[in-house]
């Protein structure tokens, strides 16, 4: 019993547990902001770091497996520990931690749901997301998946006054629920007859090929509509600019991440060994989100909405990745396949820090400006520099620059694309090539769009007066901010130990690990006879003794005088903060080259016009194309069926009458 | 790695220092002899990095923290850029911690930064050039990726003092793909550095300006490292090139001899690209600021068709 205690898996149980007690200690005072904010959002802090230091501890032993005598009779709930869940439970961790201690100083009163509640749901949430990682049966999978979505759900719609915010949480449970479905059935076919819902009996069946191939296709379906593929992506610019802050950061950084974890599970582990044509699926819908979500958060004015079109950029991004990774392991190239699957989960892990970061960051800016539209923000640098700066080191890590941690991942990726035209298939081994120019328009629109979003909210005069008051982010906030950033830097700087960690999820996959063994812990040498390398710390050493050595220089053999002025601006003068570029004019290039992706309404004034108003619509082509028809169809069926219900008590009696006779009938 | 590697390393970072605004003058003046004018002296670029550095900086009052530190840190890029670069050696002991795609990434980091302190003071001209300093950039970077792309698969591998010493180890021999990838490179080049058709480096003219929109609120000091970092970046870009598209001489050892070698050769190649840029500068006319989408996509379309001819005839 000792020895059962001290598990790691019963260490982790313990740990999503005390989430549990958390989050229904919030009901013993659920409008006490000191209790709920001061005492219970730190201590869930504390659950989440002490789960990332279980599960990096932990890491490299071996697989464990639990049955707790929970839930329905005769199905108990199945656990199980590892490498793939460690990962992800460090990635939860790690990431929760910063975003909780954030949350101790952000939730407020007047802000919809009591923080009680809020403290609930959040931890919920949390405790949500961590069965699902260790859960080994379809049962407490989707259990802890319903688990997840449900918490989620009250935590989108925590303002649930606004009807916006009401139809955006609708729309949420809609999707999330349509993916359920698909991953319910794809566990109904990967059960292959046997009827037993445990994982280790879906990795004993036996598939025949079509319907593994279907059941691959229903895992991205639901997996990928929880991560915001294209084109099941409608709800997230919706769903996650509607939730406060430090949620839009853990359903970003986190949530988006447990259906990359889902879809892994199935297709590396569930399905054996994948087939190397599925992977084109998830590689083509990722290259198409990477695009899609870069180009339309490049077009957006509002500062949350922005960041979740990031998001699908970068979902994108992994799920490419995935895809490239499923080829090469069914094409039989392993090696290959185990760096392109580390780049994916060093991505997932990159992205659950700077998006968290990012949004934190707006949550911030939000509470202290009221302001969510970038019209209205401006130079907020010098109100909020504490916010300011930790932000730029998310911004420019998003953004895929040297030497923060987007770089890495994005550089791994690229190298495991030099792979693909070994791949043994013709014509597909010319066209894999191009992904990686994708890949490197994506990343270079994302800096792109991190300039417009810091250099609108931070840089510039404020574009509204009211926010010149505003105040830096408090001390708890200040410290989930500076978390986060530290881990973006760390996650940079330390490629190889950040490595030496996925590689024992590859081992775990049957994929091996990366050859590198030889090369210094500095040096990031994926693989050897390529002799590509990258050491990120020299690289960081460098340019720092050279930024250093030319202020100090010009200071020694020149001088440091400042003049403070008016700024030149061509010498026009009369500058005021109206005439800046705004977000709108900074997403102008991008609408007008990739024109066919948006459906614009524009509306400009005429000259004779009193109150002069322009306004411009940006939609989304999806929308209009996919989502509205099956919209109308539902309506058209409901009301056809709606015809049945005739609101007389003789009719439903005359319907039962029936369906008895026809009964009676069949058993005859 | 001994003491020679390391002091083969900084002086070749010192040569790219003392030799960016002599190439960028070098430039000018075959520019003015090729437009019939009177040309200034190679030393002009010189004269005037010393001349700004002499002077009180004037800041804008609204100007914060980023602004000041922004110059350091893209002329730290341009130079880390330099050390990365094999200009003369491609046994060097900084070359390891950085392949041609960080490269790319670096000179991301100095455009971002460039483009960030332009945005910061809030005037209409900064965050104009802002915007289409980004624009051009995240229509070159693909292109200038893709061409690291071909050659990669040409040498299998991304390290660029690898790719200079297995392309110049070959026969010499003209590969299709290489030469498409030459053209899609060059056109990167213009474009990156502000030169015509795409930017005119020469203009003033507060509506067609990208590069000189971004420097309108620098002075001084910080002028004259953004001016060098340009002029540096111009010179990295040129090395890229040769270490691509002309390897020969690079030394590969650090026998004196053939370091001297290198250091002649690279002041021939130099001579002559400068030559070559003055000449497409002048014989083309700038283009409006939303063709040049349309030139960069073409040079990204000869990335592919070289990609393309790559995979296809292994040529």
């Amino acid at each position: 019993m000792s020895q059962a205690i001290a598990s790691p898996l019963a260490l982790c149980l313990a740990l999503l547990t005390a989430w549990c007690v958390v989050g229904f200690a919030g009901l013993v005072r659920p409008m006490s902001i000191a209790f709920v904010g001061r005492t219970l959002f730190p201590l869930g802090a504390l659950c989440g770091a002490a789960l990332a230091i279980v599960a990096v501890a932990t890491l490299d032993q071996p697989t464990e497996q639990m049955i707790l005598p929970i839930g329905l009779p005769d199905l108990p709930a199945h656990l199980r520990l590892d490498a793939l869940s460690r990962v992800f439970l460090l990635l939860l961790g790690a990431a929760s931690a910063g975003i909780s201690i954030f949350a101790a100083g952000y939730f407020r009163h007047g802000e919809g749901t009591a923080p009680g509640l809020l403290c609930v749901q959040y931890h919920l949430f949390l405790a949500g997301m961590g069965f699902i990682l260790i859960a080994d049966d379809a049962y407490a999978f989707m259990l802890a998946w319903e688990t997840m979505a449900l918490a989620s759900y009250f935590l989108v719609t925590t303002q649930h006054r606004i009807p916006e915010i009401r139809r955006a949480g609708f729309l949420y449970l809609l999707i999330a629920h349509v993916g359920a479905s698909a991953i319910l059935l794809c566990f109904g076919i990967l059960q292959g007859g046997s009827w037993q819902f445990t994982f280790d009996a879906m990795r004993a069946a036996h598939l025949a090929p079509p319907w593994a191939a279907l059941a691959f296709c229903l895992a991205l379906a639901g997996f990928g509509a929880k991560a915001g593929l294209v084109p099941l992506h409608v709800w997230l610019p919706e769903a996650h600019p509607a939730a406060p802050s430090p949620v839009s950061a853990l359903m970003s950084g986190v949530m988006l991440k447990t259906a990359l974890y889902g879809m892994i599970r199935v297709s590396f582990d569930l399905l054996g060994q994948p087939v190397w044509w599925w992977g084109l699926l998830p590689l083509s819908l990722g290259l198409l989100s990477a695009l899609y979500g870069a180009v339309f958060a490049a077009a957006q004015t509002d500062m949350k909405r922005l960041l979740a079109y990031s998001s699908i950029e970068n979902i994108g991004i992994i799920f490419t990745g995935l895809g490239l990774a499923i080829v090469f392991a069914g094409a039989g190239m392993r090696a290959a396949a185990a760096l392109t699957l580390i780049a994916v989960l060093y991505h997932a892990m990159n992205h659950a820090f700077m998006k968290s970061l990012l949004f934190l960051g707006t949550g911030a800016v939000l509470h202290a400006t009221g302001e969510r539209s970038l019209g209205h923000l401006g130079g907020l640098i010098h109100r909020m520099p504490w916010v300011a700066w930790t932000t730029l080191v998310g911004a420019l890590a998003i953004a895929g620059l040297p030497p923060l941690n987007g770089f890495v991942s994005e550089w791994l990726l690229l190298q495991s694309f030099l792979f693909a035209h070994t791949v043994p298939h013709p014509f597909i081994n010319m066209l894999l090539p191009l992904g990686a120019a994708l890949i490197a328009l994506a990343a270079a629109l994302a800096g792109y769009v991190m300039v417009k979003f810091f250099g609108v909210i931070f840089l510039g005069q404020p574009r509204d007066p009211s926010i010149s008051k505003a105040r830096d982010a408090g001390f708890a906030e200040r410290i989930g901010l500076a978390w986060l950033a530290l881990g973006c830097a760390l996650l940079g700087l330390f490629p190889n130990h950040v490595i030496a960690m996925f590689a024992t999820v590859t081992r775990q996959l049957g994929l091996g690990a990366l050859p590198m063994s030889d090369a210094p812990w500095w040096l990031l040498l994926p693989i050897p006879e390529r002799q590509s390398s990258y050491a990120p710390l020299a690289f960081f050493a460098v340019i720092l003794i050279v930024v250093v050595s030319a202020i100090y220089g010009v200071r020694l053999f020149y001088h440091q005088r400042i003049r403070r002025g008016a700024a030149w601006d061509c010498g026009f003068g009369g500058l005021n903060s109206r005439m800046q570029d705004t977000a709108e004019g900074f997403g102008q290039p991008i609408r007008h080259l990739f024109q066919p992706f948006f459906a614009i309404v524009r509306e400009l004034p005429s000259p004779f016009d009193r109150a002069p108003a322009y306004r411009l619509e940006i939609g989304d082509r999806i929308w209009i194309g996919l989502y509205l028809p099956v919209g109308v169809l539902v309506r058209f069926i409901a009301d056809r069926v709606a015809w049945l219900q005739q609101g007389r008590i003789a009719t439903y009696l005359l319907y039962s009458f029936a369906t008895l006779v026809v009964l009676l009938a069949l058993a005859l | 790695m001994n003491a020679f590697d390391w002091i083969v390393q900084l002086s070749g970072i010192a040569i790219a220092l003392a030799a960016a605004p002599g190439f960028h003058g070098w430039v000018n003046q075959c520019r003015a002899w090729l437009q019939n004018k009177s040309a200034p002296s190679l030393l002009q670029p010189y004269r005037e990095i010393r001349k700004l550095f002499h002077k009180d900086a004037v800041i804008a009052e609204n100007a914060s923290r980023l602004f000041l530190l922004a110059p350091y840190v893209v002329f730290g890029a341009m130079a880390t850029a330099a050390a990365i670069i094999p200009s003369i050696a491609t046994r060097l002991p900084f070359t390891q911690a950085a392949d041609a795609i960080a490269l790319v990434g670096l000179l991301a980091t100095a455009r971002v930064f460039m483009s960030l302190a332009a945005m910061d003071v809030g005037t209409a001209f900064g965050t104009l050039g802002a915007r289409r300093e980004m624009m051009i950039g995240f229509l070159a970077e693909p292109a200038l990726l893709l061409v690291i792309f071909v050659v990669s698969l040409t040498c299998a591998t991304t390290a660029l003092p690898i790719i200079a010493e297995r392309l110049s180890a070959q026969s010499f021999a003209l590969y299709p793909s290489l030469a498409f990838t030459a053209i899609a490179f060059t056109m990167v080049l213009l474009a990156e550095n502000a030169r015509i058709p795409v930017d005119n480096p020469a203009t003033h003219l507060e509506l067609t300006m990208i590069h000189e929109a971004l420097l309108l609120e620098y002075s001084a000091r910080h002028l004259a490292l953004m001016e060098w970092a340009a002029a540096l970046k111009l010179f990295n870009y040129a090395c890229i090139g040769f270490a691509v598209f002309a390897p020969w001489g690079i030394a590969t050892n650090h026998a004196p001899v053939n370091l001297a070698l290198a250091v002649a050769l690279l002041g021939v190649k130099l001579t002559i690209a400068g030559g070559g840029l003055a000449l497409i500068e002048t014989v083309s006319a700038k283009l409006r600021v939303f063709a040049a989408p349309e030139f960069l996509a073409t040079a990204f379309l000869f990335a592919v068709l070289g990609l393309l001819v790559r995979l296809l005839l292994g040529a």
